[in-house]
């Protein structure tokens, strides 16, 4: 493989500066909706704010690969006197949550950074958190390339995981007879 | 399609123990938008004046706004409707939080509630699926613990837990219901719940929530996300600290007290004390306060922070969440020096459901009636004497009715009356019976006197707004503020406030003249009619000086959002019919001239003939005759027809009078 240049997007987050106002969620669910802002829905969000208010526990995660199994053990972590549930931290879309996936249908749900064309200046959360707790910035890294697993395939992929991988098979034949 | 709003209700009702889910008529939003619009129409066509409020026939009401849901920011509002126990007139009071979005992406609009459950309950919505459960294991519980419980049992951290506490279940008149950070406190409407056996309303919801024209709708709430920052950055130079930025009053992150211990009275809305702020007591509060807050928080989809996580181990209370002015009513009332103190007790009168405006008021009544003489040893048995203590002893009284604290649940207004032997003397800080911010002054403010007069949230806090509260020095000073003041429904408004000078002719009383004040009050009113039915936060719209949402773009979001196109004109009108259903409700039940006034002693210097002439003009303005009642015509004009029929077969309005 050739080594090509890259740009790393990094959103730092800041959990003190999180008020808890899920505006972060509002702006993402509404910015990939289809057609764009057409609807809102938090639990459609590529980022979740994980939110204890009386535990001080402010966490905003973003949705990241999707996994077919959960993790074989779990971590809390206790930071500052707070102890984090086991998966607080975690970006996956995983069998053992209902986060970072569609409410309906369970596909996996990933943060793409508001891929648009032209470019946004910032992810929309970062433009809507008015309270600077996540903040954007991009860096040239060099990197390995490598193909780029398609959406598709990852979407197939959960399904065929939720459901086996015949019983996807058949259901796609049913379909193309039907079409 | 519904755009903004659901489209359905959820209808409960208790005694049958039966859940209907109902399509809504979309000619009501397009008649009365959301909120505490369509709240009034339910409570006119179903809820008749004879109807007490704790009769299974009374509606409880929670609804959201029609914006909520939206990307709209601030609009978070839960408006929540039914009748008051206390004022026996039309309650609604609106909380923030997170618990309208909620319900709005579990597919309903509002909740009504009728019938009474024969045991607690609680609901639960998730989504489709509702249920009714039992809630006898929470009986007795705080509003707080019983939102923890909650959603531990039903193994859903994201669930949204409206709740009561122990002054709700024991239908205390001044009862709140609760939500986290937020509670709809004013009025009892906690009462209401308690007396309709349900405990707590918890809510989970994942469905879409369409806007009509996305691009516009976003490029809007862009804009007003943009100013707020704007706002931010350039505070309104020469007011005090709370006035100059935007939210709630920012009584959380601000510590400078001065204004508010000045201004405000203390004990029974009796003493100033002007020169309380000392160096030694701003370091001192300063210190406490920055011990007990230990987070600033936002309510759902607002970069504004009004709010605080309040973590304060060394009172020995459990960790709360604060909002607004309770920080320094129950320091203020029980005249302590102590702002830990306000902040304890206020900490335990959440988690007992009660509200922090009413509540130190009974206290202090209770407090002043015992020096008095009227109260006795006797009542007080067990009580302490230091300032504190009696405070907290009246509070567990209060919330459980027990010996005098079953007289003192009814408000200072039915208390007084059931204590009789001079007590009524000191119930002297009401509006309709409600008990009011304590603020006692010189002069008389008629802009100020028209609000407190006809406002029908019976609460000041909720009818003033964005026109400054008094003049500002100079004129240099006064010319700067109008310079970016697009806001204004209209330019003379600018007029007026530059030309008001705070002494000589162009002062109060006499000025603003009449027609100025009836037209700033009227402006004012329908900015909150409009916030109350979008669901957005008062802190964004119609309480700051200077807000992002305004008469000017309020129209857009709502063509926008709902698709239902509307300009300033149309607006203003949905806000006048909705202004007047929500007081035909109250007519109904009796509300005249004479109940419309302020507290007698609000002012030293009262003018009983320019405050005669003020409401007469007021009245005329509004469209009201003599006595406060909506014309015919009037009725007529805004699509009301039938509430002028209803008024003519009661005789409310005569026919040949109208
Ligand atoms: S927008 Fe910012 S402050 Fe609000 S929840 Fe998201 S990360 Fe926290
Ligand atoms: S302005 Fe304050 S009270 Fe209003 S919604 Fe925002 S955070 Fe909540």
């Amino acid at each position: 493989m050739s080594k090509a240049k890259k740009t790393v997007k990094v959103i730092t987050i800041d959990i003190e500066k999180c008020n808890g106002c899920r505006a972060c969620e509002v702006i993402c669910s509404s910015y990939h909706a289809e057609p764009k802002y057409s609807s809102n829905n938090p639990a459609r969000s590529r980022i979740r704010v994980i939110r204890d208010p009386l535990k001080n526990i402010f966490l905003p995660v973003y949705a990241g690969e999707y996994t077919p199994a959960e993790c074989m053990g779990r971590n809390k972590y206790i930071i500052d006197g707070r102890e984090y549930s086991e998966c607080d931290f975690c970006r996956a879309s995983c069998p053992s949550r209902d986060a970072f996936k569609e409410p309906d249908s369970g596909l996996p749900l990933k943060c793409d950074m508001c891929e648009d064309d032209p470019t946004l200046e910032e992810p929309l959360c970062v433009q809507w958190c008015l309270a600077d707790a996540l903040v954007y910035e991009e860096r040239e890294e060099e990197a390995e390339e490598e193909p780029k697993q398609e959406d598709m395939e990852i979407g197939l992929r959960a399904l065929a995981d939720k459901y086996g991988l015949k019983e996807l098979v058949s259901a796609v034949a049913r379909m193309a007879q039907k079409e | 399609m519904r755009y903004a709003e659901a489209g359905y209700n959820l209808e409960v009702d208790l005694s049958r123990g039966s859940i209907e889910r109902v399509e809504t008529d979309p000619k009501l939003t397009e008649l009365h938008l959301g909120g505490l619009g369509t709240n009034s129409k339910l409570l006119w066509d179903r809820v008749p004046p004879e109807v007490e409020p704790f009769s299974p026939d009374n509606l409880l009401i929670f609804s959201t706004g029609l914006l909520v849901g939206t990307p709209a920011v601030g609009a978070n509002r839960t408006i929540v409707s039914t009748i008051s126990p206390q004022t026996l007139f039309m309650a609604y009071s609106m909380m923030g939080g997170f618990w309208a979005a909620e319900l709005k992406h579990a597919g309903y609009d509002k909740v009504i509630i009728r019938g009474k459950s024969p045991d607690l309950v609680y609901l639960w919505i998730n989504n489709d699926k509702v249920e009714i459960r039992d809630a006898s294991h929470l009986q007795g519980k705080g509003a707080l613990e019983t939102a923890d419980l909650i959603t531990a049992e039903l193994n859903d951290p994201k669930a949204q837990v409206a709740a009561i506490g122990l002054a709700g279940e024991n239908k205390v008149y001044f009862a709140s219901i609760e939500q986290g950070r937020s509670s709809a406190s004013r009025q009892g409407i906690g009462a209401v719940m308690g007396s309709k056996g349900l405990k707590a309303i918890a809510v989970r919801g994942t469905k879409d929530v369409f806007v009509a024209r996305p691009a516009e709708f976003i490029e809007l709430c862009n804009d007003v996300l943009k100013y707020i920052r704007f706002r931010e950055e350039n505070p309104i130079p020469g007011v005090m600290p709370i006035l100059a930025g935007l939210g709630s009053p920012q009584e959380m992150a601000v510590y400078d007290e001065k204004w508010h211990t000045a201004s405000f009275a203390w004990g029974n809305a009796r003493v100033r004390r002007r020169n309380f702020w000392t160096e030694e007591i701003e370091e001192k509060w300063t210190n406490e306060q920055k011990e007990a807050v230990e987070r600033l928080i936002s309510c759902y989809n607002c970069p504004l922070e009004c709010g605080a996580v309040i973590d304060y181990p060394v009172l020995g209370i459990s960790k709360y969440m604060m909002k607004c002015f309770s920080k320094l009513t129950y320091t203020m009332a029980a005249l302590t020096d102590s702002l830990s103190f306000g902040f304890d007790i206020a900490g335990r009168a959440q988690e007992y459901g009660i509200d922090g405006f009413s509540a130190p008021q009974v206290m202090a009544f209770a407090v002043e009636l015992k020096e008095a003489g009227i109260l006795t040893d006797e009542d007080f048995k067990g009580c302490p004497s230091d300032k504190e203590g009696r405070f907290y002893w009246l509070l567990e009284r209060i919330v459980r009715r027990e010996g005098i604290g079953d007289i003192l649940a009814n408000g200072t207004y039915w208390a007084a009356k059931q204590i009789g032997n001079g007590a009524e003397e000191f119930a002297h800080n009401n509006i309709k019976k409600h008990e009011q911010v304590p603020i006692k002054l010189g002069m008389l403010n008629p802009i100020y006197y028209l609000m407190y007069s006809t406002g029908e949230k019976i609460n000041i806090t909720q009818i003033e707004g964005q026109f400054p509260q008094a003049p500002f020095p100079t004129r240099k000073e006064r010319e700067d503020f109008v310079k970016d003041w697009f806001q204004v429904p209209d330019e003379k408004f600018k007029e007026y406030f530059v030309n008001w000078e705070p002494r000589g002719e162009y002062s109060m009383p006499y000025y603003p003249g009449i027609e100025a004040c009836c037209e700033i009050v009227d402006w004012m009113e329908r900015m909150h009619y409009i916030d109350d039915s979008l669901g957005v936060c008062a802190g964004l719209s119609s309480f700051p000086l200077k807000p992002p949402y305004h008469i000017h773009n309020y129209p857009k979001f709502v063509s926008a959002g709902t698709g239902i196109d509307i300009d300033e004109e149309g607006l203003t009108k949905i806000a006048n019919r909705n202004r007047n259903l929500t007081r035909a409700v109250n007519i109904r039940r009796g509300m005249r001239r004479a109940d419309e006034k302020p507290p007698e002693n609000h002012w030293r210097r009262r003018f009983p003939e320019l405050e005669k002439e003020l409401l007469d003009a007021y009245y005329k303005f509004k469209g009201w005759n003599k006595e406060g009642i909506p014309t015919k015509e009037y009725l007529h004009e805004l699509d009301l027809a039938y509430v002028s029929e209803d008024f003519e077969r009661r005789g409310i309005l005569k026919n040949e009078q109208s």
